[in-house]
């Protein structure tokens, strides 16, 4: 049973979701209990991994299709066949919290979203969200990797354009879809390139034939910018704003654990796919890193300038997500830029592997604090009816929790102690700045404005006299709605507190799975 | 020869679709533009698995050992789920364009620019 762990994490809740019309017709009440028996399920199963692959530092291998799950290569054979899939540090570290922002988003959703006879494909939907998650988390095959690179955006797409009576969600989840259609065709072309030179789809065959030809940097060019674009880097952000303020808020705060997942692709694909460790490569690592770096200063700095001016308080947190995204490109890319540099790896322990430490802390926190801030936007809307931050005043006599939870995010993300922001964001700033300090101090000065344009949220929306005419729903708040924020306090509470065993037990198990010189 | 103008047809497919997806205004269009794009990412790897003169990979059918030429099956076994992913994603995106004329009575972006800012 616990060898065919893997594939049963990808399989139960891809099944459960084709399953789920059946469990219907039994009524709605059972259906919800089989849906969260599902979600625990694969955390419990995610969870159990932990301690085999973050503490005693193995890989998981699963082969699809073989006599016995380990045997990686087929007898007589000198390279894999089958679909593998591998589970390392950093492939856990991210499926372990798009499970968590999964759970969260249903019950978020509850009695959030109505029960109108939709609400059926919604679950359908979310459960295979968090399977193209997963799937692309765990897998060790470029095409798979292409599969579930499809089966999250079409979900995600359907998802946006949940509320197809309005204006404006339709159009955002055609943009989304286009996008990523767009993306995942020039991906395929990436992977037909280097299918066309090794024969082969798995990435440790391909890595170790690897021969750094000029194809093999199209290749890498090709699968790299549609990821980025699929994460919202800043050239390729045009689709944040519109897609994230339009979808209903848990669907939001799962959009950004999804544009996370193209992020971990953008780096499994620079270090499992074509990264090599000794000195006589020609991709050229620093040129990677550098370009790496841009993208993530950029995203920084546009994100947050647009964010300022915005008085959506969804298409402002939206902002936010694309500046919060540069942070980690900055953190990863410096590590990316001094990996297998002339000097024998010293600048990288010296500094490169603290800054990859503080990149990866900075996606799972984001996941975290980006998730709950939207959730915390969900009742915004939901108390005013409407998304503009002008006609929202005096929150805070109402919903004492969501105004907790607002500050809670508001700190985390802002990078004030004691919330998980704050340790990130640090470790980001001092390893960057033996690198470059100029990159470190655009990165304190995007963090303050980020604290800027949140106080005027907390401000306008909070704070202030309270008006019961603008209110358009007086009802308390439904449990579920505050279960999701509760869970995502504690994880950002608990992650700002004790740091250290965080990257002791979960980030530095999701080094030493993408880098191979420690 | 004939491998060079099939690659030649598939840089031009890529190409056209690009093109059109970047500069056509209709949604529809888009939706079609699209579809080219994805033909030509499907030749791509049509044309990787085939070899002149191959028979199909069935070794009951092969020739003897010496003459065998076999078409690769995995490429052609890959773009047939990619046909089918491309098939949701059209019928997705056209949903998608339909449900934006009711609400907004255009498939026009130009017309469409309006739609992103709220009152």
């Amino acid at each position: 049973m616990t060898e065919h762990l893997p594939v049963l994490i990808i399989a139960v809740p891809l099944l459960a979701a084709f399953v789920l019309p059946i469990v219907r017709i039994l009524g709605v009440i059972p259906r919800d209990i089989f849906v969260f028996s599902v979600f625990i399920a694969v955390n419990v199963m995610l969870m159990s991994l932990i301690p085999d692959i973050c503490i005693y530092n193995k890989t998981l291998h699963y082969v699809l299709g073989a006599a016995s799950p380990s045997t990686l290569t087929p007898e007589g054979l000198a390279f894999p066949i089958r679909i593998v899939l591998k589970i390392d540090g950093f492939s856990l570290l991210m499926a372990v919290f798009s499970a968590i922002v999964g759970l969260v988003g249903f019950l978020y959703s509850h009695k959030f979203v109505p029960e109108d006879g939709r609400k059926n494909y919604y679950v359908i939907l979310l459960l295979l969200m968090l399977v193209g998650m997963i799937g692309l988390e765990f897998t060790n095959d470029l095409f798979n990797f292409f599969v579930f690179l499809e089966i999250l955006s079409i979900s995600c797409a359907a998802l946006v354009a949940f509320r197809t009576n309005q204006k404006h969600p339709p159009y955002a989840g055609y943009k989304y879809l286009l996008v990523s259609s767009l993306a995942t065709s020039f991906f395929l072309l990436g992977v037909g390139l280097c299918y066309a030179q090794y024969g082969s789809f798995n990435m440790d065959y391909i890595n170790r034939m690897l021969n750094h030809s000029l194809l093999d940097r199209v290749a890498l060019v090709f699968m790299i910018i549609p990821l980025a674009m699929k994460a919202g880097a800043v050239p390729m952000h045009m689709w944040v704003a519109d897609t994230y303020s339009e979808a209903p808020a848990p669907v939001t705060a799962m959009l950004v654990t999804a544009s996370q997942a193209s992020l971990y692709g953008v780096f499994r694909l620079s270090f499992t796919l074509f990264g090599n460790s000794t000195a006589n490569i020609s991709i050229n690592y620093h040129t990677l890193g550098w370009i790496i770096i841009i993208l993530g200063v950029l995203s920084m700095f546009i994100g947050v300038t647009m964010a300022l001016v915005q008085h959506d308080v969804k298409r402002l947190m939206a902002f936010h997500s694309v500046s919060q995204t540069g942070y980690m490109l900055l953190g990863v890319g410096v590590g990316i830029a001094v990996y297998a540099g002339h000097d024998g790896g010293a600048a990288f322990h010296q500094y490169g592997k603290l800054a990859m430490t503080g990149g990866i802390f900075h996606i799972i926190n984001n996941s975290m604090y980006k998730g709950l801030l939207f959730l915390t936007a969900g009742v915004m809307v939901r108390r005013f009816g409407t998304a503009n931050l002008d006609r929202m005043i005096g929150m805070a006599h109402r919903d004492v929790f969501t105004t907790i939870a607002f500050i809670v995010g508001a700190l985390a993300i802002a990078g004030i102690p004691p919330f998980s922001g704050f340790a990130s964001k640090l470790i980001i700033f001092e390893s960057v700045y033996h690198f470059n300090p100029f990159l470190s101090v655009i990165a304190m000065f995007v963090s303050v404005l980020t604290l800027a344009s949140f106080l005027k949220v907390f401000y306008g929306a909070f704070l202030g006299p309270e008006r019961k005419d603008l209110l358009v729903d007086n009802n308390p708040l439904p449990h579920g709605m505050t279960a999701g924020m509760g869970i995502m306090c504690l994880f950002i509470l608990i992650m700002g507190i004790a740091p250290e065993a965080v990257i002791k037990y979960l980030i530095d198990p999701a080094i030493a799975g993408l880098v191979k010189i420690l | 020869m004939t491998d060079f103008f099939l690659y030649v047809t598939v840089v031009l497919l890529v190409f056209f679709g690009l093109s059109a997806v970047l500069f056509k205004r209709n949604l529809i269009k888009i939706v079609i533009a699209l579809n080219i794009l994805e033909a030509g990412v499907n030749l791509f790897f049509i044309v990787l698995a085939y070899r002149p003169e191959g028979t199909a990979p069935i070794f009951t059918l092969a020739p003897e050992l010496e003459k065998l030429r076999m078409v690769l099956p995995t490429p052609q076994a890959l773009i047939l789920t990619n046909i089918v992913i491309g098939f949701a994603t059209t019928a997705l995106m056209l949903v998608f364009a339909v449900f934006i004329y009711r609400n907004n009575g255009t498939l026009d972006i130009r017309n469409l620019k309006g739609v992103e800012d709220h009152d």
